[in-house]
């Protein structure tokens, strides 16, 4: 288990791109940090969850 | 009349005491963006006495901003950075204020940023705070940011509040309210997003790092 957003959850195993796919976010729209180090965009593809993790990710709304 | 620099200072240091006035001067802040949101926090910056501002837009002053954003209907037409650094210099003409009129992207973060203390987010496409937040965390590892997301539409600004995400970076907004879901934008609820954003700014620079 980790935990997303404060959140535990079973994602052990999916890369970042794959969790945000599956949240339905938009992955332009986010930002991620895991375990406190943020994540660049570039990376979301090869970084993979693991047990004791702690995501936060920040889906962004429009508006200014 | 215009006060001289010292009368000014001095009526600063009268509201927020010498020792906080102090670090406000020393101060260095970013505003990326200059609508409803950086407009508005760049003049609470200002008025508070943040000694440096750094203005950052690429667009030019329309008739549909004058609804929320800190610009006189003669200013339209005008490139944004430019008429807030003129606006600025009229409220504080003691704030030293760099205004670029200039695209930010991927690839030019790490350049633009580098002499800020403190990023203030405030764009209005979603993608594009995404992109900025991002990259600034990636390039300036330490550096706080201060994001926005969520202030459209007329639903109550008491859902408008500032959460700290992780140790830099804090997020003001209602966290659900889309531009793109036709809300619209009003002008007080983008200033009641642009004043939580302003006033974790003023307690960064301060020394306080919770919302």
């Amino acid at each position: 288990m980790l935990k997303i957003n404060g959140e535990e959850t079973d994602a052990a195993g999916r890369t970042v791109a794959e969790h945000i796919a599956s949240a339905g976010f938009n992955p332009s729209r986010v930002v991620v940090e895991l375990n406190g180090q943020i994540v660049p965009k570039a990376a979301y593809a090869d970084t993979v969850l693991k047990d004791g993790d702690n995501v936060e990710i920040v889906c962004f709304m429009g508006g200014g | 009349m215009t006060p001289d620099r010292e009368t000014f200072h001095a009526a600063l240091v009268e509201r927020h005491g010498a020792e906080r006035q102090a670090k406000f001067d020393a101060a260095r802040v970013a505003v990326c963006g200059l609508g409803g949101l950086g407009s508005n926090i760049a003049v609470a910056l200002a008025r508070a006495g943040i000694g440096r501002l750094h203005l950052v837009d690429f667009d030019r002053v329309e008739a549909s901003n004058l609804n929320r954003q800190q610009y006189a209907a003669a200013q339209v037409g005008l490139p944004k950075a430019e008429a807030l650094r003129d606006n600025i210099a009229a409220i504080n003409p003691y704030c030293e204020v760099r205004a670029e009129t200039v695209r930010v992207a991927a690839g030019n973060i790490a350049a633009l940023f580098a002499d800020d203390d403190i990023v203030c987010e405030a764009f209005d496409q979603a993608e594009e705070k995404a992109m900025l937040v991002s990259g600034v965390m990636e390039a300036f590892p330490g550096k706080p940011v201060v994001a926005a997301s969520g202030m459209a539409g007329l639903a109550s600004a008491n859902s408008i509040t500032t959460r700290r995400v992780s140790r830099r970076l804090y997020v003001c907004g209602d966290g659900v309210a889309d531009v793109a879901d036709g809300l619209g934008l009003y002008g007080a609820r983008v200033l009641a997003c642009a004043a939580h954003q302003a006033t974790m700014v003023l307690r960064l620079v301060a020394g306080m790092e919770e919302p």
